[in-house]
């Protein structure tokens, strides 16, 4: 008896051992492709990554200044769209609506959520780029801006519950319209928790390729045009990774390091920001 | 006094009702999209498209059967690695982790979430791979060599490298989320189990796992949507070549590959009907294994969060 007792507790730490094991494997690829990061990286990122355009082959050196701009532009079009679309959608889920209504909207939006990246690329080319004749910076925002709507559409939902009732309760009260209490009370109250939403959902996107591969396209120069193809971080990592040169290379695990660190960036910045109760559903 | 004017409470009611629907056109909006740049392939083809394996765009001749095994072949090998250390780090992390150690972990874990595809893929490219290709991969080949799996020559990018590349992906959302339906399940089912003198580990697989089993499968079909649909990552690991071989150390192509690498170069116009229509079959699957995944999930009685990662 006393022995099956010990067996047990003896399992029961073995089970405890084994499932931290499985912990740190988890997060072991996270270590490596970091460190990685730092050692390929670090050397490659230079004042002229920032400031110059890419080389032609063979010749040394060069950077990625216009492709971190055409990011920045892709993600201010994608915001453009996806913004608007998903805070006031978010908004219905939260203040409006029936239960089971809603219930069907959410249960929409988290599948529309597990649509691959790619496909967005394919409905984009379909929409703008084979009725436009070109790749262009709107085509490439307008997939990245799908791509948020759902995204931005939960979490704002979620932020907007937060708010206590009596809030609302006490502005109805006061003789204030639902849609001023709802703009000037409850977003405003949970305004904080909506910008975080918005950047998470932004650095989401930073990184994403595969839409923008026959939407934005990528541009070893200057875009001049939105409507014109334009280059993005993610896209020249890509062409840079499976190209045979070792300048090249060099030039994607720098672009890698400083996408990284943009995005984590910006999430360490939203959870130091926001408090424990918003930091919770996000 | 005036009630307050109520075409403004209307207007934007509306308003936001309209934002809201907009997740319901989408859907529609991209399945009308994929099947209208299909529509020739489709009537082309029809069902011949599933269970052909030829992919000849030269001879206009187009198959998806390899796309669709290698998509399935992969996202297999990539649950059978992610799912079990996935599951036991939300245990761990719910159950059986000293407090102060849950939250360094799960924020590493949602770092590991917010590292872009196409990086995982750069250092699949030029660390995973080498490193396969001289250690694990020789070592799996002197050991199950006799099997048909592991049996060809050993290149380094193929089906079982993409695999893990798209565990990796997938391993932090099914985490959080199992995390999640761990966390849901009542604290009365572990003092039950504790009252009855169970130790941690037995409260855990009796009362805990048990009770959560029906979400914890809703969490790994979840993964699997994720692994179905994953690109860039595979696309740079998996060697992209057309073709049916049981060995793991063969290259393959998958789905999404197909269509990330082909699809600036369709000369033809069949040939980019035939990638919009490999693209409607994409659709297709990952939105099934959404749908079934959202309905375990749901049906939980408690709200999970599946967009909270990824």
């Amino acid at each position: 008896m006393k022995n099956n007792h010990l067996w047990r507790k003896t399992k029961s730490a073995l089970a405890s051992a084994a499932s931290f094991v499985c912990a740190l494997l988890v997060i072991a690829p996270l270590a490596l492709v970091f460190l990685h990061l730092l050692r390929s990286g670090a050397s490659a990122v230079n004042w002229s990554f920032f400031t110059e355009l890419p080389k032609p082959v063979g010749v040394a050196g060069g950077g990625m200044v216009n492709a971190i701009v055409g990011s920045l532009e892709l993600l201010g079009l994608a915001a453009l769209v996806g913004v608007p679309v998903g805070v006031l959608g978010g908004v219905y889920l939260a203040e409006y609506g029936t239960v089971r209504g809603n219930w069907l909207l959410r249960f929409v939006a988290d599948v529309l959520n597990g649509v691959p990246s790619i496909i967005w690329g394919v409905v984009v080319y379909g929409l703008v780029v084979l009725r436009f004749k070109s790749f262009s910076a709107y085509a490439g925002g307008l997939a990245l801006g799908f791509i948020m709507i759902p995204l931005i559409m939960r979490t704002t939902e979620e932020v907007l519950l937060l708010v206590p009732a009596g809030y609302r309760e006490a502005s109805l009260a006061l003789g204030i319209s639902r849609w001023k209490t709802i703009v000037h009370i409850v977003m405003k109250t949970a305004l904080k928790g909506i910008v975080t939403a918005i950047l998470l959902a932004l650095a989401r996107v930073a990184g994403e390729t595969a839409p923008l591969l026959f939407t934005a396209f990528g541009n070893r120069f200057w875009n001049h045009d939105l409507s014109e193809p334009i280059a993005a971080l993610p896209l020249q990592i890509f062409s840079y990774a499976i190209s045979p040169y070792d300048d090249w290379h060099r030039q994607a695990w720098a672009g890698a390091l400083v996408l990284v660190v943009m995005i984590f960036f910006v999430n360490i910045l939203v959870r130091f920001l926001t408090r424990e109760r918003v930091a919770r559903v996000l | 006094m005036a009630p307050p004017s109520s075409f403004g409470d209307k207007v934007f009611k509306w308003l936001t009702l309209a934002m809201a629907l907009a997740v319901v056109a989408l859907v529609f909006l991209v399945g009308w999209q994929l099947a209208r740049g299909s529509s020739l392939a489709i009537r082309r083809f029809g069902f011949h498209f599933l269970a052909t394996s030829t992919w000849d765009p030269v001879a206009e001749q187009f198959g998806a059967l390899p796309f669709i095994y290698g998509t399935a072949v992969s996202s297999l090998i990539a649950l059978i690695i992610a799912v079990p250390l996935s599951i036991a780090t939300a245990v761990y992390l719910t159950e059986l982790a000293p407090p102060w150690i849950r939250q360094p972990i799960i924020s590493l874990i949602e770092m590991l979430a917010a590292i872009p595809s196409v990086i995982l893929g750069l250092w699949g490219i030029f660390v995973m791979i080498p490193w396969l290709r001289d250690h694990p991969f020789p070592f799996l080949k002197k050991i199950f060599g006799w099997t048909p799996f592991f049996r060809e020559p050993i290149y380094g990018v193929s089906m079982l490298a993409g695999g893990i590349i798209i565990a990796v992906m997938i391993l932090p959302i099914i985490t959080s989320v199992s995390r999640e339906i761990l966390r849901s399940v009542p604290n009365l089912q572990r003092e039950a189990a504790y009252a009855l003198g169970a130790t941690r580990w037995e409260v855990t697989r009796i009362a805990v796992l048990s009770y959560a089993k029906k979400g914890l499968f809703g969490a790994v079909i979840l993964g699997l949507g994720r692994a179905l649909g994953e690109t860039m990552a595979v696309t740079m690991v998996i060697g992209n070549t057309p073709q049916i071989r049981a060995s793991l150390f063969a290259p393959g192509y998958t789905l999404a590959s197909v269509i990330a690498n082909e699809f600036t170069e369709a000369t033809t116009d069949l040939y980019l009907q035939a990638l919009f229509e490999i693209g409607l079959v994409l659709f297709g699957i990952t939105i099934l294994a959404n749908l079934l995944a959202q309905l375990l999930l749901k049906t939980l009685g408690s709200t999970i969060k599946s967009g909270a990662v990824q």
